[in-house]
C-alpha cells in the first residue's frame, strides 16, 4: 500500500492546528490517519463533474438584523471564566519568547 | 422512583392532581439516580441544589395543567450549555467551564419548567459511537453493563433507559441521538437541520449539528420537540419555517403511506438480527396499510468518506476557539504565546479530538482541498440528490438504525475505521439535513435493536405518525432492562 500521509505531513498538519504529537506518538497517529485518508480516496472513483459542492442544507440566505448590541453587559462573568486576570482584562504571556531557549 | 412505566402524561397527571409536587418528584429522580448511576455512569455533573429550587419556583407558582413539561425532571446533554452548571463537552480543556448564558434549547425548556437534573455523559465534543471517548468517565449500556450505549448521547440515552429521567436533550452530527437510541431501546429524534437552534450547543460540525429529544415513547417525543423547535435569532441557520404541532399527526395511522427500504442499507456488513427486525417492522408497517417497496440511494457507500472529511474539517475550524485564553483549560509553564495555544489543546484535547482535527486540517489544506474537501461537498449533493428521488415517490424512508445491536465496552475504541464504518446508515441523514428518528423494533440475545424512520425536509409529522403508529402495534418500546445485565 503506498503511503498517503508522511511522518512529517502529520508534524506539518498538527502544527497548522496548534497541536504537538510527541515522537513517541507519530507512528501511531500516522498509521491511522493514513488509513483514514485511503478511505477518503475512494471518493475519486465518483464522477464529480459539472456537480456544485454542497456546503449547508439551510434554506436561510443572508440573514440581516440591525447593527445593536444585545446581551452584552456581561464583562464580570466572562472575566471570572478566564484562567488569567488583572485589572479587568485577560492576562497572557509574553509573545515573544525570551525565555532564551532557541525552539 | 424510576421512570420504566411513566411517560409524560401519567407523570403530568400526578404533578396536576398535586399526588406528588415538583420537589418530591425531584427529589425521588435525583435519590433514583444516586442509588442507580452508580452501575450506568450516565451522568456527568448533577445538579441538585438547583434543581430543588427550581422545582420549589415551579410548585410555588403552581403546575400549568396546560403544559405537559410543566415540572419534568429532565436531562441535558453535556455539549448544551447552561447557564452556572459547568458544561465540559465531556473534554479536559473545559473541565472547569461553567457557562454564563443558556443555549436557545435549555431557555426555551426552563420557561416551560422543564428541571434540568444534571448534564449527560458523551464522547468528548460528540466525537464517537460509544461514549467511551469522554474525558471523565464509560457509560454503560443498562440492558448489559459490558456494552457500550452508543454514542455520542450515550448518557442521555441510557439515563432514559434505566429509567432515571423520562426525557433526556441529545445532539446528532452524524448519528449520535439515534444510534444510542437504537442500542438502549429509547426513542431518539434528530430534527431537521434548521428545525432547532444551535445556538448554545458546543460546535462541532456546523452544517450537520441538530439538537434532538430523547425518550420512552414517540408521543413524548413529539412533545418535547415542540418545545425546542423554531427560529431562533441566535442561529442564522435556524429555520423560519412554521413550526406545527409534532403531535397532531400521531394517531393518523399509515394506511397508504409509501414506504421505502434503501437496498443498500440491507448490504453485507449488517448484522442478521438487525436485518430481520427491519423486515420485521415492514411487514407490520403493510400489515397497517402501509405500501412498502425497495429503493435505491446508490451514493450510500461513499457517505463514511464524505462525512468524515465535511464533520473534520468542519470541527478543525471549530475547535480553534480553544486557546486556553478566554476559557477553559491553560497549561502551566510556557514560554510564550503560541507555547500556550499548543500545550493547551494538546493537553486538553483527548486521542479522537486531535485526529479529527489533523484531518479536518489536512482535507482543507493547500494542495489537498480539491482532491478532499471539494470532493466531499460534491458527493453530498449527489447524496441529496438521491434522497430528492426516493422522496418522489415514497413519503418515507424505513432504515436499520445500525448495523448491529450494543457491542462490548473495549471493543472498537482502540480502531477508529470500524468505529467510523458503524456510522454509514446514520450519517446520511446529516449530510441530507433530513429529520430521522431511531424507535425500538425488537431485541437481539436481549439487547434492543432500533429501526430508523426518515422523513422529507421539515416533514417530522410524518415520521412521529408512522413511528406511533408502529409502537401502538408492538410492545418493544415498553420492556426494560433487568438492571445489570441478564436481559
Amino acid at each position: 500500500m503506498t503511503e498517503k500521509i508522511s511522518e512529517d505531513q502529520v508534524r506539518h498538519v498538527a502544527q497548522l492546528a496548534k497541536l504537538k504529537i510527541n515522537d513517541d506518538q507519530l507512528p501511531y497517529f500516522t498509521t491511522q490517519l493514513d488509513q483514514i485518508i485511503g478511505l477518503f480516496e475512494t471518493l475519486s472513483e465518483v464522477d464529480t463533474d459539472g456537480i456544485k459542492p454542497t456546503s449547508s442544507v439551510t434554506d436561510q440566505v443572508n440573514v440581516m438584523r440591525e447593527d445593536v448590541a444585545d446581551n452584552w453587559n456581561q464583562r464580570d462573568g466572562l472575566l471570572a471564566s478566564a484562567p488569567d486576570t488583572q485589572d479587568g482584562y485577560i492576562r497572557v504571556p509574553t509573545i515573544i519568547d525570551e525565555s532564551g531557549e532557541n525552539e | 422512583m424510576n421512570y420504566f412505566n411513566q411517560s409524560l402524561t401519567s407523570i403530568h397527571k400526578q404533578l396536576s392532581d398535586k399526588s406528588v409536587s415538583a420537589e418530591d418528584l425531584t427529589k425521588q429522580t435525583l435519590e433514583n439516580i444516586k442509588n442507580v448511576d452508580g452501575d450506568i455512569n450516565a451522568f456527568l455533573t448533577l445538579d441538585e441544589d438547583g434543581a430543588l429550587k427550581q422545582a420549589k419556583e415551579i410548585d410555588d407558582k403552581g403546575i400549568d395543567s396546560d403544559n405537559l413539561l410543566s415540572g419534568l425532571p429532565i436531562a441535558v446533554k453535556d455539549n448544551i450549555v447552561t447557564k452556572g452548571l459547568k458544561t465540559t463537552a465531556a473534554s479536559k480543556i473545559l473541565e472547569n467551564f461553567t457557562p454564563i448564558y443558556d443555549a436557545t434549547v435549555s431557555e426555551k425548556i426552563k420557561k416551560l419548567g422543564t428541571i434540568t437534573v444534571g448534564k449527560t455523559n458523551m464522547d468528548e465534543f460528540a466525537m464517537g459511537g460509544s461514549t467511551e471517548n469522554s474525558a471523565f468517565k464509560i457509560t454503560h449500556n443498562p440492558w448489559d453493563t459490558t456494552k457500550v450505549p452508543g454514542g455520542s448521547s450515550g448518557g442521555s440515552a441510557a439515563a432514559v433507559a434505566a429509567g432515571e429521567v423520562l426525557a433526556a436533550l441529545g445532539s446528532d452530527t452524524g448519528g449520535s441521538i439515534r444510534q444510542p437510541a437504537s442500542f438502549t431501546g429509547v426513542v431518539g429524534m434528530k430534527p431537521t437541520y434548521g428545525r432547532v437552534s444551535r445556538w448554545g450547543l458546543i460546535a462541532f460540525g456546523s452544517s450537520l449539528d441538530q439538537i434532538g429529544p430523547i425518550t420512552r415513547n414517540v408521543a413524548d417525543n413529539a412533545t418535547l420537540l415542540n418545545a425546542i423547535a423554531g427560529h431562533d435569532d441566535h442561529d442564522l441557520t435556524s429555520s423560519t419555517k412554521e413550526v406545527p404541532d409534532f403531535t397532531s399527526s400521531l394517531n393518523k395511522g399509515v394506511k397508504g403511506l409509501r414506504i421505502g427500504i434503501p437496498s443498500e442499507f440491507m448490504a453485507q456488513g449488517l448484522d442478521d438480527d438487525v436485518k430481520q427486525t427491519v423486515l420485521n417492522t415492514a411487514e407490520t408497517f403493510k400489515k397497517l396499510g402501509a405500501t412498502v417497496d425497495e429503493v435505491s440511494l446508490p451514493h450510500t457507500k461513499y457517505g463514511v468518506a464524505a462525512y468524515y472529511i465535511i464533520s473534520s474539517s468542519e470541527a478543525s475550524s471549530n475547535l480553534q476557539r480553544f486557546d486556553g485564553i478566554r476559557y477553559g483549560r491553560r497549561a502551566k509553564d510556557v514560554k510564550n504565546l503560541e507555547d500556550l495555544y499548543v500545550k493547551s489543546r494538546s493537553e486538553g484535547f483527548g486521542d479522537e479530538v486531535k485526529r479529527r482535527i489533523m484531518l479536518g486540517t489536512f482535507s482543507l489544506s493547500a494542495g489537498f482541498y480539491d482532491a478532499y474537501f471539494k470532493k466531499a461537498a460534491q458527493v453530498r449533493t449527489l447524496m441529496i440528490n438521491d434522497f430528492n428521488n426516493v422522496f418522489k415517490d415514497f413519503d418515507l424512508i424505513l432504515a436499520p438504525t445500525a448495523p448491529t445491536p450494543a457491542y462490548g465496552i473495549g471493543e472498537d475504541v482502540s480502531d477508529p475505521m470500524t468505529m467510523y464504518m458503524n456510522d454509514v446508515l446514520t450519517l446520511p441523514v446529516n449530510l441530507a439535513g433530513l429529520p430521522g428518528m431511531s424507535v425500538p423494533a425488537g431485541f437481539s440475545k436481549g439487547l434492543p435493536v432500533g429501526v430508523q424512520l426518515i422523513g422529507r425536509p421539515f416533514d417530522e409529522l410524518t415520521v412521529y405518525q408512522a413511528g406511533n403508529a408502529f409502537e401502538q402495534e408492538t410492545d418493544f418500546g415498553k420492556q426494560t432492562p433487568t438492571m445489570g445485565g441478564n436481559n
